[in-house]
């Protein structure tokens, strides 16, 4: 009956999704603190060649951070430890210096962010934007090229009339056309990774449909690795494979999406999947809640990060969970949903 | 949700204390000035206006003059202490008159927007075509020149800064959606002003004051410089400038001491400004 | 999915679907809007042209009746926070009457529009911007009774947070010392604060948090139903409306393009729009249920 959610998957790769073989993007022991306070702790994952992986956490959770990181894009005063490797590049990328972290952005990894309008440059037309990071990166030879493979760009995106689009500045476009626009910028010089940092929630329904079908089609079809953060469950489970759940600052949960969310194993996992479940009611109509509130940054508690909220929580907790299961499928947690494995 | 509110929560600035280095200088040298200008009521070293001949261009750091003596004999540190005086009264009276005037002015247009909007600032913008030079001569040429007439056309070439700061402020308070929820609770238009405008504008118009303040000092002592302002033989620090002129070569300290408390002042009024603003602003009073 | 709970003070169950009456309006009508038109004009680009005209909303017709749990649902460009802003008074349409309790609010002066600022009250989408950061809580929560010239305007503080889940302590501290979730639980202190009958909420819960989106529905549901309010819910998430609202009004492009029972709209949606709407919209069920067929019939999972 939907079709948001039958297309995408139909489109992904046939080279089968091998758990753990991260050929791409191996992030091992990440962690992001702020002065003394720690922010990330203990995120390990891999991407491989042509997967998609989701991130999905709610505020505080670090997601956005994570991301950043790996670009080396973390604001003044936040400091990045453990390593990240991306195939192609021999060093710890968090170790790397500006200059060469600038080579790296744009042609080997991409992000597309939440806000098109200020994502783009309002004063510089379309098409020349998506030729600049082209010419940048050298992957085109002349402007002339440059240009042209903009329009084809463009036209990959699904932009009718890609020719004028390429003579449009940003505030001509809707928001769905500059978040096309977006993508294609990211996508120009071929990356291994894209990273979208909520890419469709600005975006009105029926644009974000189309957005996710896109999205999911291009990196199939390029085989790029592909990590998308996200809030709404839904939207993961319609375009990515695995999923990653973060919560104060750590990976409490990893897995299939199908596995993860149909039968969680971490207790936020399993508050989350029911609260966003608007048709899971109790006998007064009222919907199933995560007790408590999200501390605020720096604020979690030692341990097990979720003990304060966990209805399962015991004097154990206090010891911070070992990771169960393999790395691409387990959890953190003492006292798992379904009894110890 | 987005990497930036992530970030954002992150750098609260919940490290930065309340009250900083910045606004304990800016406190103490305002402090000093201040002090300066009360002490000199009751006591200066010498009568600054006393001239002796025989006791002129004195060097500095001496036991009877401690900053020295100028080409009159007058000591120059009982002079900078009166001069304080003047300094202050300018500064306060121009830029309380700009402020009172200016800042309701911006609001109104703000507001109201429309063509009354438009007006107050066409207005706004002549006023602001004034030097504040030309003001004070066309003043000092109606009324005579003074430190009166002096500070009074300072204030009013001044008054177009701050309408000017306190519209633009207000146009982006009244896009907010707590003014929208004021106006759905059944606020008065005036309430809103007062409750809402005023207090979310306020951190921009101190700041304009503090900028405003350090230029009407330079201000008058431009006027004074060039004969417009205080009268001699009122000790003023301009007129000191002006005076230590022609003694350049001989004596630059003349020029020094007047110099030195002007920029003193100059820069505790700016980092008082800086520190008012941030202490009124309830995100920085506690640690979060 | 169950039902919603009837509204126990509802004077007359909303059996029928949302048709404006024919002429005049019933008793039970608390709000009823005619030919509501509303038209923008866009700065002029040109010195010789005026600016074009923007139609955001083209001529709606709308009653809403006490007790209602009524969801507004739209993209954006659809006119529905315009609309909204009509009915609470806080714009003037182009074109049309409305008139809330039998009183034509469309041509009155802002004086005399007293009874609607008591009797309908807003919550806001962002919860940043709508609490000024410069006041306490207790000074935003008692602000309309301030404005209504209430003589104990603070009395109320303590019971409407109590009402809304949060400690007394939080009267004296800033918007910004809370989260989300805890911010929108302020606003809807506020608008509770002149005992309303009318609770407008433009997409309250749209800027929060998953596990946050929840309680803040169930604070909802529990506020009307104690204090038997007509809610008017705009959002532009579908499933959202379907748990909390009973009638349900489709916008689009400056129109309404179906109105109804909720469970009769979004089970057999009859206009174009609504399918297109209802389609692109993803849930969780949805996703997995495709996972789970791919992985059928690639023969992956059992």
């Amino acid at each position: 009956m939907s079709t948001a959610a039958d297309t995408p998957l139909e489109a992904s790769t046939p080279q089968a999704t091998t758990r753990g073989v991260s050929d791409v993007l191996t992030v091992t022991d990440l962690g992001i603190s702020v002065g003394p306070v720690p922010l990330v702790q203990d995120v390990s994952f891999g991407i491989g060649a042509g997967e998609r992986v989701g991130l999905i956490g709610e505020s505080g959770s670090g997601k956005s951070l994570t991301a950043l990181s790996l670009l080396g894009l973390l604001p003044e005063g936040l400091r990045a430890t453990g390593s990240v490797h991306l195939a192609g590049v021999a060093d710890n990328l968090l170790g790397l210096r500006e200059r060469r972290l600038a080579e790296i952005r744009g042609s080997l990894i991409s992000m597309v962010f939440q806000e098109p309008m200020t994502a783009l440059n309002p004063v510089m037309r379309v098409g020349d934007q998506v030729a600049e990071v082209m010419l940048l990166h050298r992957t085109q030879p002349s402007r002339a090229r440059a240009a042209a493979a903009a329009v084809e760009l463009l036209e990959r995106v699904r932009l009718p009339d890609p020719a004028s689009i390429a003579r449009a500045y940003p505030h001509q476009l809707s928001g769905g056309q500059r978040q096309r626009v977006m993508l294609a910028i990211a996508l120009a010089n071929d990356p291994a990774l894209l990273i979208c940092d909520e890419p469709t929630t600005a975006l009105d329904v029926t644009v974000q449909a189309q957005m996710l079908d896109l999205i999911v089609e291009l990196t199939a079809e390029r085989g790029t690795a592909l990590l998308f953060i996200t809030h709404d469950l839904a939207v993961v489970a319609s375009v990515c494979q695995r999923v990653l759940v973060m919560y104060g600052g750590r990976v409490v949960e990893a897995g299939d999406v199908y596995d993860v969310f149909t039968a969680p194993r971490h207790p936020y996992t399993q508050g989350l999947v029911a609260a966003s479940d608007l048709s899971l009611v109790d006998d007064r109509g009222r919907l199933r809640t995560i007790p408590g509130v999200v501390p605020g940054a720096g604020e979690f508690p030692d341990g097990c990060v979720f003990r304060t909220r966990c209805p399962r929580a015991t004097a154990e907790c206090e010891r911070t969970p070992a990771w169960s299961g393999s790395p691409a499928r387990g959890f953190a947690c003492w006292h798992p949903v379904g009894g110890d494995q | 949700m987005t990497a930036l509110d992530d970030v954002a929560a992150a750098h609260r600035p919940r490290f930065r204390p309340r009250v900083n280095a910045g606004m304990v200088v800016g406190g103490l040298l305002v402090g000093l000035v201040v002090l300066a200008a009360l002490v000199s009521f009751v006591w200066t070293p010498h009568d600054p206006l006393h001239v002796d001949s025989e006791q002129r261009l004195l060097p500095a750091f001496r036991a009877d003059h401690v900053l020295g003596t100028d080409k009159f004999g007058r000591d120059v540190l009982s002079q900078l202490m009166v001069g304080a005086r003047t300094t202050l009264f300018v500064g306060i009276v121009a830029v309380g008159i700009a402020a009172v005037l200016g800042t309701p002015l911006g609001m109104l247009a703000g507001m109201v927007g429309g063509w009354l909007g438009e007006l107050v600032m066409r207005g706004n913008d002549l006023l602001f075509a004034f030097p504040a030079l030309l003001l004070a001569i066309m003043f000092g040429a109606v009324f005579g020149a003074s430190t009166l007439t002096a500070m009074i056309a300072i204030g009013i070439a001044t008054i177009p800064a701050f309408a000017r700061v306190a519209r633009a402020q207000t146009l982006g308070v009244m896009r907010t959606e707590f003014v929208l929820a004021a106006r759905a609770a059944g606020r008065s238009r005036f309430a809103i002003a007062l409750r809402h405008v005023l207090p979310n504008i306020s951190s921009v118009v101190i700041v304009q004051a503090s900028v405003s303040f350090a230029i009407a000092i330079l201000a008058e002592a431009a006027l004074s410089f060039l004969g417009f302002g205080t009268r001699p033989p009122t000790p003023s620090w301009g007129r000191m400038l002006q005076e230590s002129q022609e003694l350049l070569f001989l004596a630059p300290r003349l020029a020094f001491w007047p110099g030195l408390a002007i920029a003193l002042a100059v820069l505790g009024f700016n980092l008082l400004g800086d520190g008012l603003r941030d202490w009124l602003d309830p995100k920085l009073r506690e640690h979060r | 999915m169950t039902e919603p709970p009837k509204n126990a003070a509802a004077q007359v169950a909303p059996a029928s679907p949302v048709e404006p009456a024919a002429t005049g309006e019933a008793a039970d009508v608390v709000i009823a809007a005619r030919g509501v038109v509303r038209r923008f004009r866009r700065p002029r680009r040109s010195l010789l042209r005026p600016g074009p005209v923007v139609e955001a909303l083209r001529g709606v017709d709308l009653d809403i009746r006490y007790g209602e749990r009524l969801g507004i649902v739209g993209e954006s460009g659809s006119g529905k926070s315009t609309l909204i802003r009509l009915l609470a008074g806080l714009d003037r349409p182009t074109a049309g009457s409305i008139r809330f309790a039998g009183r034509e609010i469309t041509r009155a002066s802002e004086r005399s529009l007293k009874f609607l600022r008591r009797d309908l009250q807003m919550v806001f989408q962002d919860p940043m911007g709508s609490l000024d950061p410069r006041m306490k809580v207790r000074d935003i929560i008692s602000e309309p009774l301030v404005a209504l010239g209430h003589p104990d305007a603070r009395g109320r503080v303590a019971e409407l947070l109590d009402a809304v889940g949060l400690p007394a302590a939080a009267a004296d501290r800033y918007p910004h010392q809370f989260s989300g979730g805890q911010r929108q639980r302020i606003s809807i202190a506020r608008a509770l604060a002149p005992r309303p009958k009318v609770l407008v909420a433009d997409e309250p819960v749209s800027a929060l948090d998953v596990s946050v989106r929840a309680q803040i529905l169930n604070l909802l549901m529990d506020l009307v139903e104690d204090f038997s309010l007509t809610l008017v819910f705009v959002s532009h998430d579908l499933s959202v409306v379907r748990h909390l609202c009973d009638t349900v009004v489709v916008m689009h492009d400056g129109e309404i393009v179906e109105r109804g029972p909720t469970a009769d709209v979004y089970d057999h949606p009859t206009h174009p729009y609504t399918r297109t709407l209802l389609a692109a919209a993803p849930t969780l069920k949805q996703a997995l249920a495709a996972h789970r067929a791919r992985a059928v019939a690639e023969g992956r999972q059992g």
